[in-house]
């Protein structure tokens, strides 16, 4: 690969009876080529990077700058120095606690029953079955569904009065649960939404790291006498140990993002607030209703830093966990 | 897709979570670990998870079909009623779903289309081309990936506004144009389907280097685009947080129609459900078509967008 750039155009006609004129367009025409070679692969990668500077990059940054001032919904263009007042006003205000204690319990009642079934479902999935992409494709429809769609049919299904889980639960004994007005149920409605919609999508991600498991590992594992069980134990879950921490990396960003499911749990102005108690009140919510209920641009810029902030957390823990895990396996 | 990279099955390696390359077209062969099967327990399992994932877009359909009282009555409604169409077209005028179907359409194509060939250039780039720094930069995209859309709402809501797009098309289409996952789905791809030896032999021909792109690599392409043009689609369709603040009432996308039919009235619920079932069932029919391929897609080195 290094060196094409002499072989290339060796089906020109060969030199020898070249005369001086045809040498300077040679020259010319290699100068070209090589310029060509040079500038092509930056060229091909320039529109990512074009498109993330402006609108990933720089709106990042200036998300920065517009913490310290106050801005307006309503009067986008002009902005008032404040200093550290917006991080104070949110730090201050119980309501963001509120929120930063709900994005993580959800984020745990979401994430750790969704990717343990996710994992037992790729080790179904990863046995010879008849019609093995029919079921593969079934548990991704889920993934096809919208947030909203989702988000407004499972709002219909945990209504208080009549909703399709309440007349199901009471035939054993459970009487007209308030799903969306419960500190706890409200969460677990949301996280219902959340496993639904994703379980499928990470079952695949486990089925295609099992695949890649050698045959040898289990062979070894089966003459040691090693049950079905202990094979899993023992063979499957080490060698997917770094998809799992991916997994885990990954939906810990998505609950950071949690938005439809809450906003649209009850609709209206509750799902603005995150219910009327703020019991499954997200940190994106919290943003949004700062920012674009009540129109201050500058608090809502403060929570983004805020959530960033906690990223950096959850991935300092993510990778001490992590090493530490290596360490005790090793 | 594993039987295809020996590198995979050299025993006692871990394979990292992203390098499971595969071919990409969605032919799964059977994998090194699967040797065992499955028995009624496993079938069993599979059926209650099966109807699990499909009841509530079923449930979408019954209520769409019935009119609210029915819908809000005990016990509800398990089998479809007789006015799906009456619903529908309640959905269609109060929501305007017409101009939303159209704006949906529009958004999701062209960021499809560019994704497909600003992705693929420059996962070509990254996969086949040397270039200084390309390890470093390959790095900077992946970390993209990790920065959740919330970051960076507020001052982008501002530039859409200051730029004149402000509750138009564009402010959802271009910040979405080329996206890390597509860049790094084309680069594991073409990573190995395609061999060097058919870039130089373009180039001996004299081909210059767009010209390798155009008749070398867009054509190997071809099946991982399939893939990427397909979940690019589905994610670009369904995409709601960022559509939601930049698009208002008048010029919404299906999403973003669904959410304030929800959010602004106490709304009729079979009329919601008729919307939600409008937005839905077009992905769901390519799903119908392309499932196997999707499937493949995703298990060939996905990441949640």
């Amino acid at each position: 690969m290094a060196t094409t750039i002499p072989t290339r155009g060796a089906h020109t006609p060969p030199p020898g009876d070249a005369s001086s004129s045809d040498d300077k367009r040679r020259t010319w025409r290699r100068r070209l080529w090589r310029f060509d070679d040079l500038a092509s692969p930056y060229a091909y990668i320039a529109p990512f990077f074009l498109v993330f500077g402006a609108f990933g990059l720089y709106p990042l940054l200036y998300t920065g700058w517009i913490a310290l001032h106050r801005v307006e919904l309503t009067s986008l263009d002009q902005s008032q120095w404040v200093g550290w007042d917006n991080f104070a006003k949110i730090l201050q205000d119980s309501e963001f606690w509120t929120a930063v204690s709900n994005t993580f319990v959800i984020g745990v009642i979401s994430t750790v029953p969704q990717l343990l079934v996710a994992l037992g479902l790729a080790h179904l999935l990863n046995y010879k079955l008849r019609a093995s992409t029919f079921w593969r494709t079934v548990i991704l429809t889920p993934y096809a569904t919208s947030v909203a769609t989702a988000a407004l049919v499972f709002a219909l299904v945990f209504r208080a009065d009549g909703g399709l889980i309440n007349w199901v639960l009471h035939f054993v004994g459970f009487h007209n649960i308030d799903w969306g007005n419960g500190e706890w149920t409200s969460k677990i409605a949301i996280s219902v939404i959340v496993i639904w919609r994703w379980t499928g999508y990470n079952t695949l991600i486990y089925l295609a790291a099992m695949q890649a498991v050698p045959t040898d590992l289990y062979e070894a594992a089966a003459i040691d006498g090693a049950n079905r069980w202990q094979q899993f134990r023992k063979v499957t879950i080490p060698s997917l140990r770094p998809t799992i921490l991916f997994t885990i990396i990954i939906s810990t960003i998505g609950s950071m993002q949690l938005f439809g499911e809450p906003l649209l749990l009850q609709g209206g102005t509750l799902g603005a607030i995150g219910g009327n108690e703020h019991q499954y009140e997200t940190l994106s919510i919290y943003l949004y209703n700062y920012g674009w209920k009540l129109g201050h641009l500058g608090p809502a810029a403060a929570v983004a830093w805020a959530m960033l902030v906690l990223l950096l957390l959850i991935a300092l823990i993510n990778w001490i966990v992590g090493r530490f895990l290596h360490k005790s396996a090793a | 897709m594993t039987t295809t990279t020996p590198a995979n099955t050299t025993p006692g390696t871990v394979p990292a979570p992203l390098s499971t390359r595969g071919s990409g077209t969605g032919r799964l062969k059977l994998g090194a670990g699967q040797q065992l099967k499955g028995g009624p327990f496993t079938y069993a399992a599979l059926i209650i998870v099966g109807l699990g994932s499909i009841f509530p877009l079923y449930w979408t359909l019954v209520a769409a079909s019935h009119d609210q009282q029915r819908v809000l009555d005990t016990p509800p409604p398990l089998v479809p009623g007789g006015r799906l169409f009456s619903n529908l077209q309640s959905a269609w005028e109060q929501a305007h779903l017409g101009k939303a179907i159209v704006n949906s359409i529009v958004v999701a194509g062209s960021i499809t289309v560019a994704t497909l060939f600003f992705c693929t250039l420059a996962g070509y780039a990254f996969a086949k081309m040397r270039f200084r720094g390309r390890g470093i930069l390959m790095t900077a995209v992946i970390a993209t990936l990790t920065i959740p859309p919330q970051l960076s709402v507020v001052p982008l809501f501002m530039l859409m506004s200051d730029i004149g797009w402000g509750g138009k098309l564009e402010s959802v289409i271009f910040p979405t144009l080329v996206g890390a996952f597509g860049v790094f789905f084309m680069r594991q791809y073409l990573l190995e389907a395609l061999p060097y030896e058919l870039i130089e032999a373009a180039k001996v021909d004299g081909a210059n280097n767009f010209r390798v792109v155009w008749s070398v690599v867009l054509p190997v392409a071809r099946p991982a685009m399939m893939v990427l043009g397909m979940l690019t689609f589905v994610q670009a369709w369904n995409d709601f947080f960022w559509p939601f603040l930049a698009l208002n009432q008048d010029n919404p996308t299906l999403q973003v129609a669904l959410g304030q039919l929800s959010a602004s009235y106490t709304p009729d619920q079979s009329i919601v459900m008729a919307g939600a079932l409008i937005s839905t069932v077009p992905l769901l029919l390519v799903f119908v078509i392309f499932g196997k391929q999707i499937v493949g897609g995703i298990m060939s080195g996905a990441v949640k967008g």
